[in-house]
């Protein structure tokens, strides 16, 4: 059971939940659930190859996954799942 | 450093810098002798401005192309209500003189391009990335790395906000990580909106800007740690603040294993946009304002169909049937087949892609979009309209 933190920019596909449980057994596993509980939000994590974009990335903890396991990172259970997503924002 | 001298004028000025004991009037120094670029003068360059201002960096560069606006005074505090209509970089350099006179402004009232950027950042020693758009943050990451400057980052997004440090060398020698270890790509066009059509709440530029200030001021001092290497993260709606580390990426284009660019590339295609294409809407029949507004004023018959959200039709509107784009399809049986439709949107982008579903989807025939949308109808038409 994972806490996946959603991002503000991507809470619309959530119904503005900030948090979501998961209970995969590793980050791919658990952003997969969210994707399926959230259709919407499926084009925003995964490119058409399934694949985590490039302007997306994934934490567990304070660690950027590619430091760990990549998507293979297994989850525990109080394991917190951060979503980083690029954003540009400043000026308008 | 000794060289750097400081009237008693200065010295009394600063005061309260001198007698924090790491900082001190050595500190000070490095301030005065810094020279630093804010790129975008908007809700971040605002507290960047007058904070760096205020602390004494010595010179100071200020880049932007745009004019105020009515719609900027809500988080860009360097100006008022009466600079509306002047050049930012006009604008911030005189409300700025008066905050402290001691400092060298220097203004580029231009955009930033891969044509003039080394040129512009070579003179400083930091840049504060304070703009609005992908290709901007990618050139300015980019510059800075090929210059071997240091880029101090700051983000936001409706509630969301984002700073950071790259580019940074420490006193070992070791340069972290940068946007593109982050980023190495940007979102293609759609899949993020832009503040402009996102929005933002306005203190949020205020927080991060300041952020942004302590960082430039604690990159040129040497004071503290900086947050090169680490991504700091600001939910305004929460409260929730992260620190999450950055790794450098063996895939950097820049400082990888295998760099590939050794230059500045086209930052509009890099990011999937094209100048001219960027608010190019779909090839769709056409109605001005002018001729919506005889339309009306013949009481001719006719369809006019909104389709912004109801927030936004509750700024302004122009009596239009409220169909938000993402449903025009869902509520095709509401839109006429048989007698003129006129659609509309903010700026006519939305109603162009409206349009262009609909004719693909059913064929309609009898469909204009409104060129230049709410927009140019309150320009040239009913002045008495807000705009937004």
């Amino acid at each position: 059971m994972a806490k996946i933190i959603i991002p503000t920019p991507l809470r619309k596909f959530t119904e503005n939940n900030a948090n979501i449980e998961a209970n995969g057994g590793t980050v791919l596993e658990s952003v997969q659930q969210l994707a399926a509980q959230y259709p919407d939000i499926k084009k925003h994590l995964f490119d058409e190859d399934g694949e985590i974009r490039n302007f997306v990335r994934l934490y567990v903890g304070d660690d950027d996954i590619e430091d760990l396991d990549s998507v293979n990172t297994a989850v525990e259970a109080g394991t917190v799942i951060s979503i980083v997503p690029a954003i540009a924002g400043g000026i308008a | 450093m000794a060289d750097v001298t400081f009237s008693k004028a200065e010295l009394e000025r600063y005061s309260r810098h001198l007698i924090i004991p790491e900082f001190n009037i050595e500190g000070q120094r490095k301030l005065k002798a810094a020279k630093v670029l804010v790129v975008g003068t908007g809700g971040l360059g605002a507290p960047l401005l007058q904070y760096l201002a205020a602390a004494g960096v010595g010179t100071i560069g200020i880049l932007d192309f745009d004019i105020v606006d009515d719609s900027n005074l809500q988080r860009q505090v360097l100006f008022t209500t009466d600079d509306v209509g002047k050049p930012k970089v006009e604008a911030a350099k005189a409300r700025l003189e008066k905050l402290n006179p001691f400092v060298t402004y220097k203004t580029y009232n231009e955009q930033l391009t891969s044509e003039n950027a080394l040129e512009i950042i070579k003179d400083y020693d930091v840049v504060a990335d304070g703009t609005d758009n992908f290709p901007t943050r990618y050139l300015v990451n980019d510059a800075c790395v090929l210059l071997g400057k240091v880029n101090v980052y700051a983000s936001i997004f409706r509630f969301e906000g984002q700073a950071s440090v790259f580019n940074y060398t420490d006193k070992e020698g070791n340069t972290g990580p940068n946007y593109r270890d982050l980023f190495p790509t940007p979102p293609p066009p759609g899949l993020v909106p832009s503040c402009a059509e996102g929005g933002v709440i306005g203190v949020l530029p205020g927080i991060l800007g300041s952020l942004q200030a302590n960082e430039v001021i604690k990159v040129i001092t040497g004071v503290g740690d900086t947050l090169s290497g680490r991504l700091f993260l600001f939910d305004a709606s929460t409260f929730e603040t992260r620190t999450l580390k950055v790794r450098k990426s063996p895939k950097n284009p820049l400082t990888g294993d295998n760099p590939t660019q050794t230059a500045l590339i086209d930052y509009e295609q890099f990011c999937g946009l094209n100048i001219a294409d960027r608010n190019k809407a779909p090839d769709v029949k056409e109605i001005t304002v002018k001729e919506l507004a005889a339309l009306q004023a013949q009481q001719d018959d006719f369809q006019l169909i909104d389709v912004r959200e109801p927030y936004e039709y509750d700024i302004a509107n122009l009596g239009g049937e409220l169909i938000p784009l993402a449903s025009v399809l869902e509520a095709v049986d509401k839109i006429d087949s048989s007698r003129k439709v006129v659609i509309h949107c903010r700026s006519g982008k939305r109603s162009a892609d409206a349009i262009a579903l609909l004719e693909k989807k059913y064929g309609f025939t009898n469909l204009y979009n409104l060129k230049g949308g709410i927009l140019a109808y309150a320009d040239e038409v009913d002045t008495t309209l807000a705009k937004y």
